[in-house]
């Protein structure tokens, strides 16, 4: 019922951007949602289209795996582009009655739908490519400057990445209470919204109950093999840069160059 | 009363790409008063095919009849399915949610729309079949033990006076005790409630023990159907598939195997002792 949910799925392959350094993906990612909102134009757009295509194809991923992605934000992306396509104002080339449509609406329209979507796409494909272990290792490398301000950066870490090992084994939990329940003739789709939210009941203490229990199992693992935090603690497997990571650092510096040399010598 | 399955297919994910079929082409039929088994490898759509047994999955083809009826008929009631058929989860203490015990095991009755009297009066009598004392009818249903527990969550099932009652591995994670009172008590309910039992397990000792017709599946289909002294004759296939047959009848195999009269179709400890010692009996004459 509701196995579909896929936030930070997984796509396993072997592939040149599955092999980088999660510390690259993380800085290239950023990179890359910065630089969508450094220009304006048609010109601008094909640069950063074409350098998502170029490391959609490197990582071997199927274009449509990263299309589902976009499932979750479709009402916004719908909702934006009417909302800019009809409320701006400048040189009209369709009106009737109400409705005016203008030229800088319609440009304004597809270039925010654009920037959204491979916004959406840039950063799916970094967690398509990256286990979640890898992504908070990476993260946790890149803030590590902060723990000289007393931040708890390795807890952090910590908790991100148990958070994200939970979320399919509460998901596989939630949909055999939703089972066991309806066994015993409960009903999740009828009634007004104060109703329905009543019927959730038995589902959501037996997951608290058990979410709970499993906390503290873990916990109890945990300290069973001497966890104390992130003192002194070495890693088995190092983050350390590969000649290809130093090679992606390149890939991407040439990206924004070329990006702010096309920006700013055509006027499309 | 009569559950039949005809033709009955499922496949997960259809039409996407991680596309797996969990049952092929099933027909079986399950009558009245039976104490049935389903034995299986992990993954061998044991589960699966429990679930269909109440409608709470939908079979991808084929069909479900219910007394003749087909249960995926728009108009047919599936509530009043849920309740002719309990389906007990494994682990089903894992769904308790109420404050106390009582209020739990009246959950189903009071969904099906009875009366006040009727829940009451079902579930009272549920507990008392589980074996739950009066004093722990107002405890909170997480207070108590792993096994009374599941014996609660078992009555909130038996409430809703079910004529087939479908359990997926009743006995996992109980000690010995345990096991044992829930088998018990499903054996009073299959006597005197005249209850139709169908049961998942691992354990081919249990099986042979209590089951009265043992259904063995391998990759989604039933390969073989009968009482367990049928069934557990095939003990190279059995292995085959990585389930092996009760311990009692591997040693009257291997005794029967070096050479010794003995009648091999024993399936339960005390039946193999009882051979052995006529076997032994009569050697020793000689």
């Amino acid at each position: 019922m509701i196995r579909d949910i896929t936030i930070g799925q997984y796509y396993s392959a072997d592939s040149p951007v599955h092999r980088l350094d999660s510390r690259v993906k993380i800085i290239a990612t950023l990179l890359y949602i910065i630089s969508l909102f450094m220009f304006d134009s048609m010109a601008g757009y094909a640069v950063a289209i074409g350098f998502f295509v170029l490391v959609l194809w490197l990582s071997k991923v199927p274009f449509a795996y990263v299309v589902k992605g976009l499932k979750p934000i479709i009402f916004m992306l719908v909702f934006t582009a009417l909302l800019n396509l009809f409320w701006t104002p400048g040189t009209a080339f369709f009106s009737c009655g109400v409705i005016t449509l203008t030229w800088e609406g319609l440009r304004k329209t597809i270039f925010i739908s654009l920037r959204l979507i491979f916004l959406l796409l840039g950063s799916s494909l970094m967690t398509l490519t990256t286990t979640p272990n890898q992504l908070t290792d990476g993260l946790e490398h890149l803030l590590s400057p902060l723990k000289v301000i007393k931040v708890p950066v390795h807890e952090l870490a910590m908790m991100m990445s148990i958070a994200l090992r939970f979320i399919p084994i509460l998901i596989e939990e939630t949909d055999k209470i939703m089972k066991a329940q309806a066994a015993r003739g409960a009903d999740f789709e009828s009634g007004n919204m104060l109703q329905r939210l009543k019927n959730m009941l038995p589902i959501f203490i037996p997951l608290f109950v058990s979410a709970i229990r499993r906390a503290g199992d873990l916990a109890l693992a945990m300290d069973a093999r001497c966890y104390h935090g992130g003192r002194g603690r070495t890693k088995m497997r190092p983050l350390k840069y590969q000649m290809t990571d130093v090679a992606a650092y390149a890939v991407c510096a040439l990206y924004i160059i070329v990006l702010m040399v096309v920006v700013k010598f055509c006027v499309i | 009363m009569s559950l039949i399955l005809h033709n009955v297919s499922y496949t997960y994910g259809k039409g996407s790409s991680d596309e797996k079929q969990a049952l092929r082409n099933i027909d079986l039929e399950i009558g009245s008063q039976e104490f049935t088994a389903i034995v299986g490898h992990t993954g061998s759509g044991k589960s699966t095919l429990l679930q269909l047994l109440n409608g709470l999955e939908k079979a991808t083809e084929g069909t479900v009849y219910y007394d003749g009826k087909d249960i995926y008929d728009k108009e047919y009631p599936i509530k009043e399915l849920r309740s002719k058929v309990g389906l007990v989860f494994q682990y089903p203490e894992h769904q308790l949610f109420e404050s106390s015990v009582i209020r739990d095991v009246e959950f189903g009755p009071r969904n099906l729309g009875w009366d006040n009297l009727q829940v009451e009066l079902s579930s009272y009598q549920a507990l008392k079949d589980v074996g739950i004392g009066e004093e722990l009818l107002d405890v909170s249903p997480l207070a108590l033990s792993g096994g009374q527990k599941r014996r609660v969550a078992l009555a909130g099932v038996l409430a809703m006076q079910p004529e087939i009652l479908v359990l997926d591995e009743p006995m996992a994670g109980l000690d010995p005790m345990g096991r044992q009172e829930i088998f018990e008590l499903l054996q009073h309910l299959h006597k005197e409630r005249k209850i139709s039992v169908i049961f998942a397990s691992h354990s081919m000792d249990d099986v042979a023990e209590y089951a009265k017709r043992v259904i063995v599946m391998q990759d989604g289909k039933i390969v073989l159907d009968g009482t367990p002294r049928q069934v557990f004759q095939y003990e190279k296939e059995l292995e085959q598939i990585g389930l092996g047959v009760p311990a009692a009848t591997r040693v009257m195999h291997r005794l029967r195997a070096d050479g010794n009269a003995v009648d091999d179709s024993c399936i339960t400890a005390q039946e193999s002792v009882q051979e052995i010692l006529r076997w032994y009996g009569k050697r020793g004459a000689k």
